[in-house]
């Protein structure tokens, strides 16, 4: 296992809630671990909202200052080179949307490519709109690199439509991310699925079950 | 596109102006609408439409005055203090009579305020866009698939009346991800004689214009105007109900805030209070006919609200103040919890009676 892992994709792909449960995982099993948000880019519905659990569990959380302020500065704090200095540490990090929200990535890039501990790897739900395909996958993945300056490792099929979800659409999802995989090189590291779903689903490649957080208070609608 | 698609709320109300036939968008860019310019950018170059990044949101209102002049779907979006900035162009679309879409994904205020949800713009929508007699139809969404449906109904209702539709959601709305189907039906085409498109030599040439010097004349443009709107008031009144039909309770919420009243509500049934929801899709034109219906059964209403209670004044009117209206608010961003509207709701049972 890689002491830095990063999750990058589209946004919206559930890049920040993997992270999170990445984290937790790790925290889980004993590993001094910190997770950093470095999504410059937009304030709502990210890692950081998971903060209390995170901490909780033991989990250093680093984001930006001004993160859910008032302040709308694109700014992240001096405390994310701990993501390369702290080598004590296993790092997740929450990289930003698409190719705008990965810029921020470039001026850790160098140090994570000369440590070379590290996986990067690509979230894609091929039920949003813009990443249907392998094809527009791909285009992101080309997006995300070249801003982010840091080559992926790694994809991780999260393909999903929330509590609708069915196991034909992760079926289709997992051909998909298979495809993905043989036309860019980078090994399909797993999927996710709700939990409920998992005994149906018999698959070559690993699997993780994923739990869906939830805005209860507007639940019913 | 699959049956259906997990988007954001911006996404979904992007895609669907696309399907609407809108190739012309103008914005800026302001949290939390952002994600409609940055969605837009990548499908307008592949559907042959046109983005643009304007220097200013005055700037990308008056360009969507031009592109409407010349008869074509056209759409901006801006959040709050953006809107503000449109006011002066909103009041231009009705002065001549265009129909164009603006949406208003809202955050607090007032000033620059913050960068989480509010409703607090319900009066400038519904009342003061900007200088002038004039109304803009008001479109409230609730949720992802409201975003693309109303959005493409917004286009049909704006040509139809040659007026400004505004879809009026908030932070919430704008940022959640839900499943959503984009099968949105036929576009209906409208004739639009009077759009500046070039005589060709062979008519008397359009003008698009607000000015009038004369006010006889100035007067029986807005007194048309206003014929048109009594109309829609017949035509056009959308709202939701919910669990109306007994309700001694009833509560009034549109976008999230009816979301979290749903749950208040249900939670309210499971201990005997006869509660419901009164949820308006259009804000302009109200639903005051079903408000005042249903104040014939009602003990009291609560007005539930993200913002220091704006819709609250039109509950009132619409019910004639035959009972109590009660107001049930957070603002600067705050969302009420389904706890603090049960609350509301418990206190209004003990405080309502008609005369």
């Amino acid at each position: 296992m890689k002491r830095v892992t990063l999750f990058a994709g589209h946004y919206g792909s559930g890049k920040s809630s993997l992270a999170v449960e990445y984290a937790l995982k790790l925290a889980s099993e004993g590993d001094r671990t910190i997770i950093a948000d470095l999504d410059i880019v937009n304030p709502y519905f990210r890692s950081m909202d998971s903060r209390a659990e995170l901490e909780s569990a033991g989990v250093d959380v680093i984001v930006s200052p001004y993160a859910g302020s008032n302040v709308d500065v694109p700014a992240l704090p001096g405390e994310m080179y701990r993501i390369v200095d702290d080598r004590e540490f296993k790092a997740v990090v929450d990289v930003g949307g698409d190719d705008r929200g990965a810029l921020a990535l470039g001026r850790l890039s160098g140090a994570l490519k000369q440590e070379n501990d590290y996986e990067m790897i690509l979230v894609v739900n091929f039920l949003r709109p813009l990443t249907q395909t392998p094809e527009e996958a791909a285009q992101v993945i080309r997006e995300i690199e070249q801003a982010g300056s840091l080559p992926f490792t790694g994809i991780v099929n999260n393909t999903n439509l929330g509590e609708l979800t069915t196991r034909e659409h992760v079926l289709e999802g997992l051909e998909k991310a298979e495809k993905l995989s043989s036309m860019s090189g980078l090994k399909l590291l797993g999927s996710t699925v709700k939990p409920e779903l998992l005994p149906e689903i018999k698959t070559a490649s690993a699997i993780y079950p994923v739990r869906i957080r939830h805005r209860a208070d507007w639940a019913i609608f | 596109m699959a049956d259906k698609v997990l988007m954001k709320g911006n996404e979904a109300l992007a895609e669907a102006a696309i399907m609407a036939g809108c190739r012309h968008y103008f914005g800026y860019p302001i949290t939390p609408q952002t994600e409609v310019a940055a969605y837009l950018a990548k499908r307008m170059p592949k559907v042959g439409g046109t983005f643009l990044q304007a220097e200013s949101e005055i700037a990308a209102i008056n360009m969507v005055i031009g592109v409407a002049s010349a008869g074509k779907r056209v759409m901006t979006s801006s959040s709050s203090p953006g809107i503000s900035l449109k006011s002066e162009g909103l009041s231009y679309l009705a002065g001549c009579d265009l129909p164009a879409l603006v949406v208003n994904v809202q955050r607090g205020g007032p000033g620059l305020g913050g960068i989480q949800p509010s409703q607090s713009d319900y009066f400038h929508a519904t009342r003061g866009a900007g200088h002038g007699d004039f109304h803009m139809l008001v479109l409230a969404p609730a949720s992802v698939q409201e975003m693309a449906s109303l959005v493409f109904k917004g286009f049909d209702l704006a040509d139809k009346y040659r007026m400004t539709t505004m879809i009026l959601a908030d932070g919430t709305i704008g940022q959640m991800m839900e499943p959503v189907s984009l099968d949105m039906g036929e576009v209906i085409a409208y004739d639009k004689p009077w759009a500046v498109t070039g005589t060709g030599g062979s008519r008397k040439h359009n003008i698009v214009n607000s000015l009038s010097l004369l006010p006889e004349e100035l007067e029986q443009w807005n007194i048309a105007r206003y014929q048109r709107y009594a109309q829609i008031e017949k035509d056009e009144v959308q709202y939701e109900s919910f669990l109306t039909e007994d309700a001694d309770i009833v509560c009034v919420a549109f976008g999230v805030a009816a979301r979290v009243a749903k749950n208040a509500i249900v939670a309210a049934r499971a201990k005997g209070i006869k509660a419901g929801l009164i949820r308006p899709i259009t804000l302009w034109p109200f639903p005051k006919e079903a408000l005042k219906k249903a104040a014939e059964k009602a003990k009291a209403f609560v007005s539930v609200e993200l913002s220091m209670g704006q819709m609250i004044e039109d509950v009132e009117l619409a019910i004639r103040c035959r009972c109590p209206v009660l107001l049930c608010s957070r603002v600067g961003g705050m969302i009420p919890t389904p706890e603090e509207v049960l609350a509301k709701i418990e206190e209004a049972q003990n405080a309502g009676r008609c005369e």
